[in-house]
């Protein structure tokens, strides 16, 4: 209200010089004497659509202000006169401002006003007045509570938007206003998914946050079938999760990950939702990153966990603040899974210009990164750090030494050691920290451990700490049968120093002389009694009931207590030893990137993270209708008006719903979970395809569909892209034994590969020889044995080509494989050495289209080899080979023996310079040579390449004149469906089908792998048969093959 | 979402305050001032306090406090994350963030505020927005302002943010068209005491200063790639092209931005373009200490090292140092121990080198700490990791842009220890 008369005020001055006259005008006076009535009337007049009526009722207003008259009950209809002009503006802009002024009044007395505003704003033509509606529903709910139901219907009309301007301050209003009402979710799920990488980055994040909701409760959850594992996740996962789920490798290991039992499949909606998050992870927003990251971390299979880890370890170089959220939620996932972060052990080492709260985070990862592998490392860290000069950060490396040693067993003597050491360090808190330490220490095994306690025992003349102190005395008093002959003195010196002690150092001297006094009463027996007296008359009273209840516990008195014939069994029950852990477990009931989790304290709207449901619901809520395909030309005309940005151009969809909120797409993936339920989407690919292809077939003239095809298949092709990946990792989630025991065996040897080369670096003669005398060893870790100081970050050679070698695996070993990830292999399997020249040795190739991870130029070869004879063969590997100037050969690694009968696949690339050049190599046995050649068909030295019809055309004119070859020819009878043609095309070279506007012209487009040239192929065929193929291409010599070749595949 | 913001200096005094739901009393920022002192350092206050009813999230830059209060679960990133933007935006806006800078326009700082954020929801954040909703101020401005007393609310209405690239305006003009890329690689590396890498890695950025007419799409790719282990772009840069084809597409914002940052893949073996000799002692029986550093070039590629600064903090026992440069400047502040050698230009003939001795306390045991070493380099010309450009293409518009591409290579956090 208060603002009412403040606003008409303003008002008043704009309202002219008319103003001072009704002001002191007597007879305008008289009409306010019963004024109830012509408040109705004036609101009338404003109400009316003539402008003089209304002016005359805004001047009559600003009199009765002037009188210091309420004329607060107008005050909605004055607003609603001046903003509500602005809110009809032709300009949006003016709109928006205009809604955006209104909602800031916070008057509840405009709340109906503004209700009417944000209901017409919503359905306004501009996405940007929309937008701003959505962000007026919050303000209007924080107003009035009860509009609730009314806004709930605004916000899901909203909901329904398709445009990114709107989604994110739609879904932000709905988290404020009815977060509860998830079923307003189902229907427009799939589009806020596609929607997703086009939305700002601050809408981003809220949608991601609240689909992750969302997803609990929708999905089952994906790690089900590991529940059993679960109990023991180190153990268990560091295979699968070391992968990183960077190479084509990760599929296997998932495989690995999943017995098999129940076969669980991933719900295409839950797929789906994870495939377009995975993008936002190269987002640039520290907010997006983390967001992606929780997703992941509460909603993926355990094996896809480990592509979030790159992403976070990235936001550690961003500024502190980010640095410090980031770490702690590094710190609980690393706890859950801790093979993760292990191969970015080193990006947490701490640096002395780091501030203190970030390095004590950074050591808690480090902490709960160690193991048995790379304990040596983190210890000869943790050793630098005990020299810091910030010595809170000094004492949380000595807990952090305390923890690891408590963790890993082997190392518990060293650190113990090293601790031990420390004890003589100058500085007191240090010193303060390691005695606190070693207490737990010793209590797992205090047999071995007298000598350290005596050292202990002599500490007690100079430590002052209250702690330290305390701490030793508990353990010479718990520990005294092992020193009996030193524990009697310091409780003599004890009660000498008594008075002076502080009250925790007092209560362990109580404890001491009880523990003395029931074991060796002989000796102690006097200065027990003088140390209970002094107590008695303690100005603490904790201190005073301590000595009366421990006397009549150990003295035995007349009344003769039945306690104190337990006494002992009281005072020395063996105790349990203490759990060292961290302060980060079990932190991840709160999700993750929350304010909660970060303060581990529920913060006032914390949503709960919901349980995965034991049976998921029914999933066909999210179905939306399928639009009609008349509908097609339509909606495509639409598209390229607002298409969004990201998604023209690079040809969207494949078997991602492409950003765009395609209906079409929406509604393929519907009649797949429809006709299919429950069978995952990217399992069931290949079925599909076969199934895409009958429907092609049923309408050839949709040539849209073809194109979708065709990118379907190239996107299988590149294993790189997180299609191709994750469809093969689902797939495979029936578990294979036997491709996945061969994961984890070449994982394994990728450490003892990559062992004696790190060895090696970290440690070079000079380190060793030169000061070491000088430097004092805190913790001598001499005495382990050889470690493989980095199983982290191994070379890439030896990575990729194992991972090619694992691709190539995966490809004999499941019978499934092949046709999924390679569904167009471009030519079939070609001898490269027969059973007879071989000895035995058959040796075949394919081109399998894949890009060679090592090298993009190179052409990937799948090699296949079988033993046919009855000896197995050693030693396989790629001799010296004589290439022609700039070929050049990535050679695949050693096989190192194939038993007879068996057969193996290995991949190697080749780099052909875009010529057809044979690439002639020498093949080695351990006993002989073979000298092969492979020569490349033309249309293997390029890969396809996605774009708009435009850009074709563009490209295309870029290249005429002595670039351009025609060729005509005539289609036969059997060639002259668009399923054939496509395919022949693909299966003799490797291009990409290009989008057409008209069903009989077929393009496509790729580029070279060495030099990545652009070639342009369009096949032009008349429904007669007559056709003319076209190739547009720098490489003139590649054009004029290519089209002897396709022109030879179609008239075949 | 964000309730209201608090601008707080170092010494202690709420110099600015934006509210944009109802007003949050000041006396909340006393829980903030708390920690501030409990921190001693200002880095170290914990980024997020909780109080009864609110909880701060703050940043520290520019030696001010930008503290935010909340009153609801909000991703604590989003709200850092939103906080180092507005510090971006102002200087992006007034040339530097500084407390007399934001008092000096407060007006505009008001104005970019009221934008930035609508009810606690970011609204927009792009710089390239704002400053066709809000001119920056320059003097020319600024003393026109002050005559007709109008303000840097731009008259022309601001199409950006309907447009489908939010980044960029429309109708943008220059006679001459140019876009320049800083290629930057920054080097964090740690070496330990006998010189060998304990750990190393590169970090890149690429920064772009782009003024091209209309609405240039540009597309640039590199000759190496593969090299880049991690990425993270501009919203500009469209994320599928780079998948299938390793090459960035994008249509610019206009001026300066940052377009990509890197991570070159940790397997590479780092190249380390410099070392540092040293020789630090303290001797038990005397109060004096030994000091020694020297440093030289390798595997520069043939490229000079510029720019080198060398700091150290010193044990807090150091009372003074005696020392002598060959060349540059050296400070020793004895009230924060902190030693600097501004060095300049390492001349591999005759390697920089600042030797003498420090004087300890009196009485004080040697401290057993030896200080860490913090470099800074720049070397022009030359990208560590091997990066190169290959080329830059632009569609959509006829005219011929002038390009123009820059190397760099720094030190990032690169510390030695002693």
């Amino acid at each position: 209200m208060s603002a009412a008369p403040a606003y008409s005020e303003d008002k008043g001055g704009s309202a002219g010089p008319g103003e001072p006259e009704y002001g002191h005008d007597p007879a305008s006076g008289g009409i306010f004497s019963s004024d109830y009535k012509r408040h109705d009337d004036l609101k009338e007049m404003l109400d009316t659509n003539k402008d003089s009526l209304k002016l005359e009722a805004m001047k009559r207003i600003v009199a009765m202000i002037a009188r210091g008259k309420n004329a607060s009950d107008l005050f909605p209809a004055v607003v609603k006169n001046v903003a509500c002009k602005n809110i009809e503006d032709p300009n949006q802009l003016i709109r928006a401002s205009a809604l955006r002024v209104l909602s800031s009044i916070r008057v509840p007395i405009i709340v109906p006003i503004m209700m009417l505003a944000i209901k017409e704003a919503a359905s306004d033509m501009s996405p940007y007045v929309r937008k701003t509606a959505a962000h007026a529903i919050p303000k209007l709910y924080s107003l009035d509570s009860d509009q609730k139901d009314q806004l709930i219907e605004v916000i899901e009309k909203l909901l329904a938007d398709k445009t990114t301007l709107v989604a994110g301050s739609v879904v932000m209003a709905f988290e404020e206003v009815c977060p509860e009402r998830i079923d307003l979710i189902h229907k427009n799920y799939r589009k806020l998914c596609n929607l997703l990488i086009d939305v700002e980055e601050w809408g981003q994040v809220v949608i991601i946050s609240m689909l992750t909701r969302y997803a609990r409760t929708q999905f089952l959850s994906p790690t089900q079938n590991e529940s059993l594992l679960e109990e023991n996740p180190e153990k268990a996962f560091y295979g699968s999760e070391e992968d990183e789920a960077k190479g084509p490798g990760s599929e296997a290991a998932a495989s690995t990950a999943l017995p098999a039992r129940k076969p669980y499949v991933m719900d295409p909606d839950h797929r789906l939702l994870l495939r377009n998050t995975k993008p936002l992870l190269q987002s640039r927003s520290a907010a997006v990153v983390m967001a992606v990251a929780q997703l992941y971390f509460h909603l993926a299979p355990k094996a896809e966990v480990g592509v979030i880890a790159k992403a976070l370890v990235r936001l550690l170089r961003s500024h502190s603040e980010v640095q410090y959220v980031v770490l702690q939620n590094v710190a609980t996932m690393s706890i859950k899974r801790r093979g993760m972060f292990e191969p970015y052990l080193k990006s947490f080492y701490i640096r002395s210009t780091d501030p203190t709260q970030i390095k004590i985070l950074k050591l808690e990862v480090l902490t709960n990164l160690a193991n048995e592998t790379n304990i040596p490392t983190v210890l000869r860290e943790f050793q630098t750090y005990i020299r810091s000069m910030d010595k809170d950060f000094v004492a949380a490396t000595i807990q952090a030494i305390g923890r690891c040693a408590t963790n890993i067993g082997r190392v518990r003597d060293t650190c113990l050691n090293g601790l031990v050491q420390l004890l003589s360090n100058r500085d007191e808190l240090v010193v303060a920290e390691s005695v606190v330490v070693i207490k737990k220490l010793l209590q797992m095994q205090p047999a071995q451990h007298g000598e350290i306690i005596k050292h202990l025992a002599k500490l007690t003349d100079n430590i002052q700490v209250p702690m330290a102190r305390a701490s030793i005395l508990w353990l010479i008093g718990e520990y005294c049968e092992h020193v009996p002959r030193i524990a009697p003195d310091v409780l003599r010196k004890m009660a000498k120093s008594f008075t002076a002690e502080e009250d925790i150092v007092k209560l362990q001297v109580i404890n001491l002389a009880a523990k003395l006094y029931l074991t060796n009463s002989k000796q102690t027996k006097l200065l027990t009694q003088y140390v209970l007296s002094l107590a008695k008359y303690d100005q603490n009273y904790d201190i005073r009931d301590r000595a009366r209840f421990t006397r009549q516990l150990i003295v035995p008195s007349e009344q003769g207590g039945a306690l104190s014939r337990h006494a002992k069994k009281l005072f020395l029950a063996p105790k349990p030893a203490p759990v060292l852990e961290s302060s980060f477990k079990d932190r991840d009931h709160f999700q993750l990137g929350s304010l909660s989790h970060l303060l581990n304290a529920k913060a006032t709207g914390y949503q709960e993270l919901p349980d995965w449901p034991e049976e998921a619901p029914d999933p066909s809520v999210r179905n939306v209708e399928v639009p009609e395909w008349t509908k097609c030309s339509n909606r495509e005309k639409r598209r390229e008006k607002e298409k969004p940005f990201y998604s023209d151009s690079e040809g969207e969809s494949g078997p991602t719903e492409s950003a765009d909120s395609d209906p079409e797409s929406e509604s393929e993936s519907d009649s797949k979970s429809s006709s299919e339920s429950g069978s995952g989407e990217s399992s069931s690919e290949s079925d599909n395809k076969d199934q895409d292809e009958d429907e092609e077939k049923g309408r050839s003239s949709e040539s849209e569909h073809g194109e979708e095809e065709g990118k379907q298949r190239n996107m299988k092709q590149r294993k790189k892209a997180p299609e191709g990946q994750e469809g093969g990792s689902s797939s495979e989630e029936g578990g294979d034994s036997s491709s996945s025991s061969e994961s984890e065996m070449t994982s394994e040897t990728e450490e003892e590969q990559v062992e004696p080369a790190s060895w090696r670096k970290k440690t070079p003669p000079s380190s060793r020889s030169a000061p070491a005398a000088k430097e004092i060893s805190l913790l001598d870790l001499e005495d382990f044995t050889p470690p493989s100081v980095q199983p982290v970050s191994p070379p890439t050679v030896v990575s990729t080509s194992l991972a090619a070698d694992l691709e190539g695996l995966t490809l004999t070993d499941s019978p499934l494989v092949p046709s999924l990830l390679s569904p167009v292999l471009g030519v079939g399997r070609q001898e490269l050495l027969h059973r007879v020249a071989g000895e035995g040795l058959v040796v075949d190739y394919t081109f399998s289209r894949q890009p060679f991870s090592g090298d993009p130029h190179m052409v990937s070869v799948h090699i296949h080899f079988s033993n046919s004879s009855d000896t197995p063969i050693k030693g396989l590997h790629v001799g010296t080979p004589k290439l022609p100037a700039g070929i050049s050969i990535q050679e695949f690694p050693e096989i190192e023996s194939l038993a007879p009968g068996e057969s193996a696949t290995a991949v190697m690339g080749i780099n052909f310079c875009d010529s057809t050049q044979a690439a002639n190599f020498q093949l080695c046995t351990q006993t002989r040579q073979f000298y092969v050649s492979i020569q490349p068909p033309v249309g293997e030295l390029m890969a396809p390449l996605f774009m708009s019809e435009n850009e074709f055309k563009k490209e295309q004119g870029k290249l005429s004149g002595m670039n351009e070859i025609t060729e005509k020819l005539t289609l036969p009878d059997t060639c002259r469906s668009d399923h054939v043609v496509v395919q022949k095309v693909t299966a003799t070279a490797n291009l990409g089908r290009v989008p057409c506007g008209t069903s009989d012209e077929y393009r496509f487009a790729g580029r070279t792998l060495t030099s990545g040239s652009l070639v342009l192929l369009t096949l032009d065929a008349q429904p007669t048969g007559a056709a003319q193929l076209t190739v547009n291409s720098e490489k003139m010599v590649i054009g004029t093959m290519l089209v002897k070749d396709v022109v030879q595949a179609l008239t075949q | 979402m964000i309730h209201s913001l608090f601008l707080i200096n170092s010494s202690g005094d709420i110099f600015l305050e934006k509210h944009w739901k109802s007003v949050v009393s000041r006396s909340v920022c006393d829980y903030f001032f708390e920690a501030q002192e409990r921190a001693t350092e200002a880095e170290n206050v914990p980024p997020v306090i909780s109080t009864p009813h609110h909880y701060l999230l703050s940043v520290y830059r520019h030696k001010i406090f930008f503290v935010a209060v909340i009153q609801t679960e909000v991703p604590p990133l989003f709200v850092i994350e939103f906080l180092h933007r507005v510090v971006d935006t102002f200087q992006d806006y007034f040339g530097v963030c500084s407390e007399p800078v934001i008092k000096d326009n407060v007006v505009v700082v008001y104005e970019v505020l009221e934008e930035m954020l609508d009810n606690g929801f970011p609204l927009a954040t792009e710089s390239n927005i704002l400053k066709e909703l809000i001119k920056p101020p320059t003097i020319l401005r600024t003393v026109v302002n002050t005559i007709t007393g109008s303000t840097n609310v731009g008259d022309q209405l601001p199409t950006g943010q309907l447009s489908v690239v939010p980044w960029r305006r429309t109708g943008v003009k220059y006679t001459n068209n140019e876009a320049y890329f800083d290629v930057i690689e920054e080097i964090d590396a740690i070496i330990d005491k006998s010189g060998s890498t304990v750990t190393a890695e590169i970090q890149g950025v690429i920064d772009a200063c782009v003024k091209l007419t209309g609405m240039p799409d540009l597309t640039l790719s590199f000759v190496n790639p593969r090299l880049l282990d991690d990425v993270s772009f501009h919203p500009c840069v469209r994320f599928k092209r780079w998948e299938s084809e390793r090459m960035l597409s994008f249509i610019p914002p206009d001026g300066n931005f940052h377009l990509l940052s890197y991570h070159v893949s940790a397997q590479n073996l780092v190249a380390i373009p410099v070392y540092v000799k040293h020789n630090i002692s303290f001797r038990d029986s005397s109060s004096l200490g030994r000091f020694e550093i020297t440093v030289g070039p390798k595997q520069t590629m043939g490229k000079t090292i510029e720019g080198v600064t060398v700091s150290s903090q010193m044990p807090r026992g150091v009372l003074s140092m005696n020392l002598t440069p060959s060349q540059g400047t050296h400070t020793f502040d004895p009230v924060t121990k902190m030693l600097s050698w501004d060095v300049g230009k390492i001349n591999p003939q005759k390697l920089p080198s600042l030797k003498g001795t420090m004087s300890l306390q009196a009485g004080a045991s040697k401290p057993d700490e030896n200080p860490t070493i913090n470099l800074q380099f720049k070397i022009q010309q030359l990208a560590i990791s091997g990066l190169k450009v290959n080329r830059l293409d632009m569609y959509g518009e006829k005219y011929k842009p002038f390009k123009g591409i820059k190397y760099m290579t720094k030190a990032g956090k690169f510390q030695v220890r002693t």
